[in-house]
């Protein structure tokens, strides 16, 4: 089985992609690790519409939320073009984009330039079965229910790597270890 | 030359500031009318009409009071910092008479007139055009010239005609506190001569030497200064060329000299731009802006430059463009910082990257969150404007909390403990294990819609199918609710 490791955090200078319920988790838990190792900011862009509102004190855990900028753009094109100043501009270290429409290969690859070109990396959310060709790696991460564990702030996921340009696919268990504010891999022999 | 100085007086200031801005016939001179300040936990008259002072109204009479003389009074809420600009618009607009006018207090202006009055065709005239302007505009204005400022202060506060003579006066019109007046006219030194006729020495070995002062320097003896009002800088440059230019680097080439310009003016005045307002007319007389709001503060024309670029690409050139003109619309203060080894590198790109954005999507939108001190869960956080903010305040959280919140949706469920099995968003899921209680009770001292069903019973549900929920139950109105979701 290919290593935890070399998947994640995910590659500099690349976008990538995530899906699935656990997708906001995925999110917080890149940037937490990028952000909280060299102290960069993180912008995360979504449409000002969304009746779903993230809530800093949840993610505190995660990443300090003083790092955390949000740009509410009035549309999905305003979004793209947002993704990709930031990415470009090379000052913030994780750009977070929250997709509501599937987008062409034209706008993956720009992206993909954009990343390259500001030394950033950046994180497309998804809904379900919407990728796109130009993406590096794309994620699908699932919350998993915890049996054996009693603690209360189990955050148990799986994470399934479904699409990569250079690698192999795999899946992994994880879940967010606090004191080291670092995802861990759960060994599957633990699970039973 | 001899000195003159013109003195305004203007005794209801405010109450007129009010009826000047009505039509005509709301503004009924002979209707009463007073503008009321809310202090010490009541209503009080805070200046009024000369109708109402018929009437027996007088300045910090409780309102009340004042309806139950006169009950057809029509009142407004009095806005001492509108009067002040009032009066310093006043004061730009008198110096159309002379160069070197000063704010008196609070409803007064002080004109150094020497040497303009010919202009007008005499002294007399020019106040005479002086009470003719300030009466066609609504205000009542009593106006003096004398050789003094005390003088001509004493002229038209306490004169009953312009070129009265001010020995004539009463004390009080020295400019002296209430107490000195008081204890002067105790001493049965009611009119300034009085005070004259005395030995110097032992007035002012009673009263201290301000009155002293005061009498000197209405009598001419001692000189009193005159504090004009400062010309408002301007924050604009403007470049008209011999040709006409089109090419976007042109554009850009012209707006680096204006703005070169422009920031040296700024860095003289210690300020930088938050907005700036590039105008361009083009040779068909049509004219192009592009504003640009910065992030933070900013006086470096290298920096700003940069950022133009994308508003100058869009602009249409027509035939050519023969005049560039750039404005600071909105400054704030920008003082000099201290380089130093210590100090820690400022996220300068970060501002230049908020600027671009916020020039695509508006500079309100980007955001960042501040910690709030609430239980609620929707108002522990602020959201604000990351260009009006820095990141502030400690982060705490004592139980665990969702990592995102939606508005609530209610589940079919009773009973006070969770459902063991329950359908949210077309979801059919199981409880697995369930955590709290945790009672949140709604901030009664905040009115909120949300929070109109009573306090929460909050738990984490972990669902055997992977989802770990928050929800919660309304025990004074019994109903479950999902409202975040856990990692």
């Amino acid at each position: 089985m290919a290593h935890f490791e070399s998947h994640f955090p995910l590659k500099n200078t690349r976008t990538h992609e995530v899906c699935g319920a656990s997708a906001y988790a995925f999110a917080y838990a890149l940037a937490g690790q990028v952000c909280g190792a060299n102290g960069g900011a993180a912008l995360w862009v979504r449409e000002a519409w969304h009746g779903t509102q993230i809530n800093p004190v949840g993610g505190a855990a995660y990443l300090d939320p003083s790092q955390l900028l949000i740009a509410q753009a009035p549309r999905h094109i305003d979004v793209l073009a947002s993704t990709e100043e930031a990415l470009r501009s090379g000052h913030v270290a994780v750009v977070i984009a929250e997709l509501t429409q599937p987008i062409g290969l034209t706008e993956g690859r720009r992206l993909q330039l954009a990343a390259q070109e500001g030394n950033a990396t950046g994180l497309c959310i998804l809904p379900e079965g919407m990728g796109n060709n130009a993406a590096q790696t794309r994620w699908h991460c699932t919350p998993v229910y915890d049996e054996g564990n009693t603690a209360e702030d189990s955050t148990l996921q799986n994470w399934k790597l479904i699409k990569n340009k250079s690698g192999t696919l795999a899946a992994w268990t994880v879940k967010w270890n606090a004191q080291t504010r670092r995802i861990s891999v759960v060994s599957p022999t633990a699970q039973r | 030359m001899r000195k003159r100085v013109a003195s305004v007086w203007f005794p209801r200031l405010p109450s007129d500031r009010v009826l000047r801005a009505r039509t005509r016939e709301a503004a009924n001179s002979d209707r009463p009318f007073a503008l009321v300040q809310h202090a010490k936990n009541t209503d009080r008259i805070y200046c009024l009409n000369q109708a109402a002072e018929a009437q027996g109204l007088h300045r910090g009479m409780g309102l009340s009071d004042a309806r139950a003389y006169c009950p057809e009074l029509s009142s407004a809420a009095a806005n001492p910092q509108e009067d002040a600009r009032f009066l310093q618009s006043l004061a730009r607009w008198s110096k159309r008479y002379c160069p070197w006018v000063g704010v008196d207090g609070r409803d007064g202006l002080v004109l150094n007139i020497t040497g303009s009055v010919h202009l007008f065709g005499g002294e007399a005239e020019m106040l005479d055009d002086m009470r003719h302007r300030l009466a066609r505009a609504g205000l009542n204005g009593r106006i003096a010239a004398a050789d003094t400022r005390g003088a001509a202060w004493a002229r038209t506060h306490y004169a009953r005609k312009p070129d009265a003579d001010i020995t004539a006066l009463p004390v009080a019109a020295l400019r002296l506190d209430e107490k000195t007046d008081t204890a002067l006219q105790r001493l049965g030194l009611r009119k300034i001569s009085d005070l004259l006729a005395l030995p110097r020495t032992t007035i002012a070995r009673r009263f201290g030497p301000n009155v002293m002062l005061r009498l000197d320097q209405a009598m001419g003896t001692q000189d009193e200064t005159i504090t004009p009002i400062g010309e408002a800088p301007h924050y604009a440059v403007r470049m008209t060329l011999p040709e006409p230019i089109g090419l976007s680097a042109d554009v850009m080439a012209g707006t680096k000299r204006l703005l070169d310009q422009l920031c040296d003016k700024l860095k003289r005045q210690a300020m930088g731009a938050r907005r700036l307002q590039l105008t361009m007319r083009r040779v068909d007389q049509g004219a192009q802006q592009i504003e640009l709001r910065l992030a933070a503060p900013m006086r470096d024309a290298m920096r700003i430059l940069p950022l133009f670029d994308r508003g100058i690409r869009t602009v249409d050139a027509g035939f050519g463009i023969d005049q560039l003109r750039l404005e600071a619309t909105q400054v704030e203060n920008l003082a000099d910082a201290q380089i130093t080894a210590a100090t820690a590198a400022r996220p300068d790109g970060l501002e230049d990257l908020i600027t671009r954005l916020g020039n695509r999507i508006g500079l309100e939108n980007i955001q960042r969150f501040l910690p709030a001190d609430s239980h609620i869960p929707e108002r522990s956080f602020q959201i604000v404007p990351a260009a009006y903010s820095t990141a502030t305040g400690s982060w705490s959280t004592l139980r665990p909390r969702p990592l995102c919140l939606f508005p609530p949706e209610p589940i079919a469920a009773s009973g006070t403990r969770p459902p063991a099995q329950f359908r949210w968003r077309r979801m059919s899921l199981t409880t697995g294990r369930a955590t709290g209680p945790e009672r949140i009770a709604p901030e009664w001292w905040l009115p909120d819609d949300n929070w109109r069903s009573g306090v929460r019973d909050y738990w984490k549900v972990d669902t055997t199918q992977g989802r770990r929920l928050w929800l919660f139950y309304t025990p004074q109105n019994p109903n479950w609710f999902v409202q975040g979701e856990f990692p």
